[in-house]
């Protein structure tokens, strides 16, 4: 036989909750179902991380904070990923996570903290057991991986999830790190927030490929494209996948198509390369109004409770504001004392005239 | 002439040369219709359209490898990197490759490729945003490195590292993309590489430096010459392939010398130019030859990032000491 056909794939494609707030039941009823108090948690997640990034970019136009990578639209992957992860799981996300990261464990406090340009604002809480969010794109993968590697060495009954953008799968490190992680037969769970836009660069000029998710049939494991506005599909997914990670069954590829509401920072004009139009259709299919019309429609979610949810939301976040601004000034010789165990000789000299400079600058500065 | 920032600058040099030369094509991430984030290639899309201004995946290597290709091919890429800590993921394509194809195939292929990249800090970004690594670089061979310390500088040498038949990292030092103007001859403009320029003559002391740090450099030299020191004060321009003739001339006039840079203290550029001047100028000086310099850490992020930087009192005081020696 000359010619033969040695494998055929296909790429599926789930949603459970609709831009409408519609819940697809035969989906749902294959899956576990999913409580009243857990839907109501996730859209109290939903509106506490997005309460969050506004206050962050607020912070920002009013010079408190530097430069910041909004998450709105995306709070429906964060949501279902933080919910589907358990504690001892590891984490490791790219740079567009605060929610990830809130509901991992880190204080809003310490967000605030990390971008306005403080280096404690990476220091993760005890027990919590997540990467410092990557600066660079799609580095972080590869450490993903090897993290797993070690639960599977250790025998430890946990997984790894990783979240990275669209533009992280045209870097080398994505793709070397799914290969080991196929290779191995890893428990890691990779998660690509497909915004659409690398900054300005489509989602068209990253890939030739149609989904993000078929990238993973080339490394040997299944990859899957989940709404990414849908908390329910993605929590559903990602537990699975996390599950079956756990199980030794190797890794899994989750692609969530969404939609970068803003700016890429605020260092970004969106305007520039992008309509308002497009911008206008992924409005209506925001992860957070869907939820709320779900909830309204099945488990009589009035506005009053709604207003109520809302206000205690931005008592938390101006909490977490004060706490931020009574944060003690950042002592600068961290820079020397972080970097190594112990201090080599030269450091500390350089540590020591740094701190005679120092001395005089604060004086200067008291004048 | 018309009066320029560093950044405006730049676009016109790449607006000149893209305008001469059919073969020059641009590649890198978000400068199409974005105009490349600090706006260096604002405007070109329009004019020479997106087969020539190339929005490219994201990926460094991937931008770096294909330039090394092109090029080889008979293209003149311009490679634009967002910032020069993401420059690290093509390393291996610059140190293996683009530095290494001339002499591998004996000649047959060449790299004249450009890799742009903005470089330093001081402008609160976030981390790896505020990289002065030049010294990776220098320590390559078979790769120049270039940087540029104004507007009218920037057009000139970018100009010549284009028509460059060798691979050139062209390093634009961020802090001071807009923070200058200055006049900038219109149309041909060009520096030769490899030449060092004296900014400031003086008989005392060599303050030697390059990029943004060359203006806290200048400032303390006006403030020595007020105590009557009178500072030489040289802009290296070139760092690869270095002008050491005006160093070591500079050097033997004043007997002191003083080496100005914001990478890190070890290994960087200062070692090799105190090196330099051991072996050819021992016997002129006068005194140990002092380097200000950035600390041997990260550079911290932009609460405390004022602190790394060499400032204007450090180098009064390195000055104050070589002359008091």
């Amino acid at each position: 036989m000359p010619k033969k056909t040695l494998q055929e794939f296909s790429v599926e494609s789930i949603q459970i909750l609709d831009e409408n707030g519609k819940i697809d039941t035969t989906l749902l009823s294959q899956t576990d179902q999913i409580s009243e108090k857990t839907l109501k948690s996730f859209y109290e997640s939903m509106v506490l991380i997005r309460a969050i990034d506004e206050k962050a970019l607020n912070l920002q136009r009013t010079g408190r904070m530097g430069t910041y990578a909004s998450i709105q639209g995306q709070e429906a992957i964060q949501v279902g990923c933080a919910a589907a992860l358990q504690p001892s799981d590891w984490c490791f996300p790219a740079f567009r996570a605060t929610g990830l990261s809130v509901l991992r464990g880190t204080p809003i406090k310490v967000i605030y903290q990390y971008w306005s340009g403080d280096e404690r604002g990476s220091e993760m809480q005890d027990g919590q057991h997540d990467f410092p969010i990557s600066i660079p794109v799609g580095t972080h993968i590869p450490h993903a991986v090897g993290a797993a590697w070690g639960a599977k060495y250790k025998k430890d009954p946990i997984a790894v999830l990783t979240t990275f953008g669209d533009g992280a799968t045209s870097k080398g490190d994505f793709h070397e790190g799914m290969n080991f992680a196929g290779v191995f037969k890893l428990p890691v769970v990779f998660v690509c927030q497909n915004n659409q836009w690398a900054i300005s660069v489509p989602f068209s000029r990253q890939t030739a490929a149609k989904t993000i998710a078929q990238k993973a049939i080339a490394y040997g494991f299944e990859g899957i494209q989940v709404d990414g506005n849908d908390v329910l599909g993605i929590y559903t997914v990602t537990k699975n996948a996390l599950e079956k990670a756990r199980r030794g069954e190797g890794p899994t590829l989750i692609e969530c198509l969404t939609y970068r509401l803003n700016d890429h920072t605020t260092a970004d004009d969106a305007s520039r390369y992008r309509t308002e139009e497009e911008v206008a259709i992924w409005q209506k299919k925001d992860p957070v109004l869907r939820l709320k019309t779900l909830i309204e429609k099945e488990y009589e979610w009035s506005e009053s409770v709604d207003e109520a949810l809302h206000a205690e939301v931005d008592r938390r976040v101006a909490e977490a504001v004060d706490a931020f601004e009574a944060i003690e000034p950042l002592n600068p010789l961290g820079m020397f004392d972080m970097l190594f165990e112990t201090l080599s000789p030269e450091l500390h000299d350089q540590r020591k005239k740094f701190t005679q400079r120092l001395g005089k600058l604060n004086k200067e500065e008291s004048k | 002439m018309s009066k320029l920032s560093l950044i405006q600058a730049v676009n016109q040099a790449l607006y000149h040369e893209m305008d001469r030369d059919p073969d020059m094509i641009l590649l890198g991430e978000d400068i199409g219709l974005d105009g490349g984030v600090f706006r260096a290639t604002d405007g070109l899309i329009q004019k020479f359209g997106e087969d020539r201004v190339v929005d490219t995946p994201l990926s460094e290597s991937g931008i770096v490898g294909t330039a090394i290709g092109l090029a080889a091919y008979g293209l003149r890429p311009v490679a634009e990197i967002q910032f020069m800590g993401f420059l690290y993921g093509a390393m291996e394509q610059l140190i293996s490759h683009a530095a290494r194809i001339r002499s591998r195939s004996r000649g047959r292929y060449t790299c004249p490729l450009v890799v742009r990249t903005p470089y330093g800090g001081g402008i609160h970004a976030p981390e790896l945003h505020s990289e002065s690594t030049e010294a990776f670089f220098i320590h390559t061979p078979g790769l120049k490195v270039v940087v540029p310390s104004t507007p009218a500088e920037a057009k000139g040498l970018l100009l010549s590292a284009i028509r460059d038949p060798d691979p050139v990292i062209f390093l634009e030092p961020s802090k001071i993309y807009r923070a200058i103007k200055e006049e900038v001859p219109d149309g041909e403009h060009l520096i030769p590489l490899g030449e060092a320029r004296v900014v400031a003559e003086g008989e005392d002391v060599s303050l030697i430096t390059w990029g943004a740090m060359l203006h806290p450099s200048l400032e303390a030299a006006g403030k020595m010459a007020e105590k009557g020191v009178r500072a030489e004060v040289i802009d290296l321009r070139t760092l690869s392939p270095m002008d050491t003739g005006t160093i070591i001339q500079s050097v033997k006039k004043t007997g002191r010398a003083v080496i100005i840079h914001e990478a890190a203290r070890t290994c960087g550029l200062g070692a090799e130019i105190a090196a330099v001047i051991c072996e050819k100028a021992l016997l002129s000086l006068e005194a140990p030859v002092l380097r200000v310099t950035g600390y041997d850490t990260p550079v911290p992020l932009p609460k405390t990032e004022k602190y790394y930087f060499p400032d204007c009192d450090q180098i009064i005081e390195a000055v104050e000491e070589v002359v008091q020696f």
